[in-house]
């Protein structure tokens, strides 16, 4: 709503779980009047009609050197590989909003029996496109950037990219559900979409 | 079209202007120049739009020629520059000729030095802005820092080339401040009294690792309250954040957009010019302010910013 009907001296707005930050010019207007705007727009949030879900599909090549931490999940959680997989492609994940880098969505939820804490120390580097779990979100990181997600795979589909016009393939609202590929399958869509 | 070639990059130099704000919603931060306020000095002192696209250069500058001469200044640290041999001063309009070298050496100062040019530097704007964003390789010149032989593109100019130079007065006002002025943070209150007074009564010390996304804290360690924990919101420019082990990082213009880590303080908009001065092992303390006094320090130095008077010739 505060997209579509901008409010001025708005610039940014940043939205999490259950909050959004809003970052206003302090030059024009004060904490006191943007709480009064925003009052305004809460009032009718019940009324605004939501674009249709879109369903987006992601290809994964789940563990071997793609899921550095697929074993150990599989271990801790008591359940064969196999049922891993079949646990994490099982359900249709929200979007519930994009932060942290440009493209990464924060997804839920992950079935109970897969919920998993972050990684104690976090990698100073995991691999763009890297699909990860933590607590009961998942993810796909779309750069290679430092990360505590306990990393399950790696998809060869690109989550955020400056010269496309829908610049993330995810939207906050967008429905996901992850499609388990072989590692073959991996590199040829890899080639197909670089 | 003029062109400068990049003889030697420095340590770490891109092209920034003053960032894409407004798509926090695609996790996208405004990135933008560390040192705002010396970039647009610098752009007016050449005359262009205060926004124009300049180079950012970090504790070590490069050197670069340009073949059809340029109108240039430096602003912000003093990385010691000379134009062939002689040397120039910071905060003044001067004219490189045809064929003539510019170059930098370390920082005598603070952490980055801009080079603004006649014109700007003109690159493909990434969500209307050319500021480089080098986590995702976005924006600026190939998304990426500098490098040996690159040859950027002057933007157009019209109007004269007449020297212009910032008053000694402005410059003095406009000092990096090593004592950071903060506003209490959204979980100020998940730190118990004994934790808030460590934070505002200790220095700290700038860690090496420190970049365009965080600025690492090193010192004494701000313990929480309770071991609860933050469901993941947005975070914004200058929020000090609390991680586990209690060291605080303040988020910079490169930051993440969201985070589940505590803040404890906000650093005020009127000193975020002076966190892109901080250099690894600079000490910083912390002073609180309310969010009025916040706002008139701001108000003043937009004022001071914007003054006609300091452009003379």
């Amino acid at each position: 709503m505060l997209q579509q009907e901008a409010v001025a001296g708005v610039r940014n707005l940043h939205p999490g779980y259950c909050s959004l930050l809003v970052k206003f010019d302090a030059l024009r207007m004060r904490h006191e009047d943007v709480e009064a705007i925003l009052r305004q727009y809460l009032e009718r949030l019940e009324k605004i009609e939501l674009p249709d879900a879109r369903l987006v599909e992601i290809p994964v090549c789940y563990g071997g050197e793609f899921g550095p931490d697929f074993t150990e999940v599989a271990a801790l959680r008591g359940m064969t590989a196999k049922q891993v997989i079949e646990l994490h492609a099982s359900v249709e994940y929200l979007v519930y909003f994009l932060g942290f880098v440009p493209g990464f969505a924060y997804l839920g939820e992950l079935p109970e029996a897969l919920v998993t804490p972050r990684l104690a120390a976090p990698r100073r580097r995991v691999p763009a496109g890297s699909v990860g779990i933590a607590g009961n979100q998942t993810g796909v990181y779309p750069f290679a950037t430092p990360g505590g997600w306990r990393l399950l795979g790696r998809t060869p589909a690109k989550m955020f990219q400056a010269d496309r016009d829908e610049l993330s393939l995810l939207s906050i609202g967008d429905r996901v559900r992850f499609v388990p590929i072989s590692a073959e399958r991996f590199g040829a869509l890899e080639k197909e979409w670089t | 079209m003029d062109v400068i070639l990049v003889r030697e990059p420095g340590l770490f130099t891109t092209v920034q202007d003053l960032g894409r704000e407004g798509f926090g919603p695609m996790g996208v931060s405004p990135s933008g120049a560390a040192d705002a306020v010396s970039l647009r000095f610098g752009n007016r002192l050449v005359g262009n739009a205060e926004g124009a696209a300049g180079l950012e250069m970090t504790l070590l500058g490069g050197t670069f020629a340009f073949p059809d001469g340029a109108v240039l200044t430096l602003t912000g640290s003093d990385f010691g520059a000379t134009l062939d041999t002689k040397s120039v001063q910071l905060w003044t309009a001067f004219e490189a000729k045809p064929g003539q070298t510019l170059k930098l050496g370390p920082t005598q100062t603070g952490a980055r030095c801009y080079l603004c040019v006649r014109g700007g530097i003109e690159v493909k704007a990434f969500l209307g802005s050319a500021s480089t964003h080098i986590l995702g390789g976005l924006g600026g010149f190939e998304g990426r820092a500098l490098r040996k032989g690159d040859v950027l593109t002057i933007g157009a100019s019209s109007g004269s080339a007449r020297k212009r130079k910032l008053s000694a007065r402005v410059v003095k006002g406009m000092q990096p401040r090593k004592i950071l002025r903060v506003t209490p943070g959204p979980q100020d209150d998940w730190f118990p009294e004994a934790s808030r007074r460590v934070f505002y009564e200790s220095a700290y010390r700038v860690a090496e690792e420190t970049n365009r996304m965080g600025i690492r804290l090193q010192g004494a360690s701000v313990a929480k309250a309770t071991e609860g924990e933050l469901t993941s919101e947005g975070v914004s420019l200058g929020a000090v954040q609390v991680p586990e082990g209690g060291l605080p990082i303040i988020l910079f213009v490169e930051q993440q957009t969201t985070g589940g880590y505590p803040k404890i303080a906000n650093v005020i908009s009127a000193d975020f010019h002076s966190l892109g001065q901080l250099r690894p092992r600079d000490e910083v303390r912390f002073e609180r302010v309310d969010w009025e006094t916040a706002r008139n320090l701001l108000r003043e130095q937009e004022q001071l910013q914007a003054s006609e008077e300091l452009l003379f010739e």
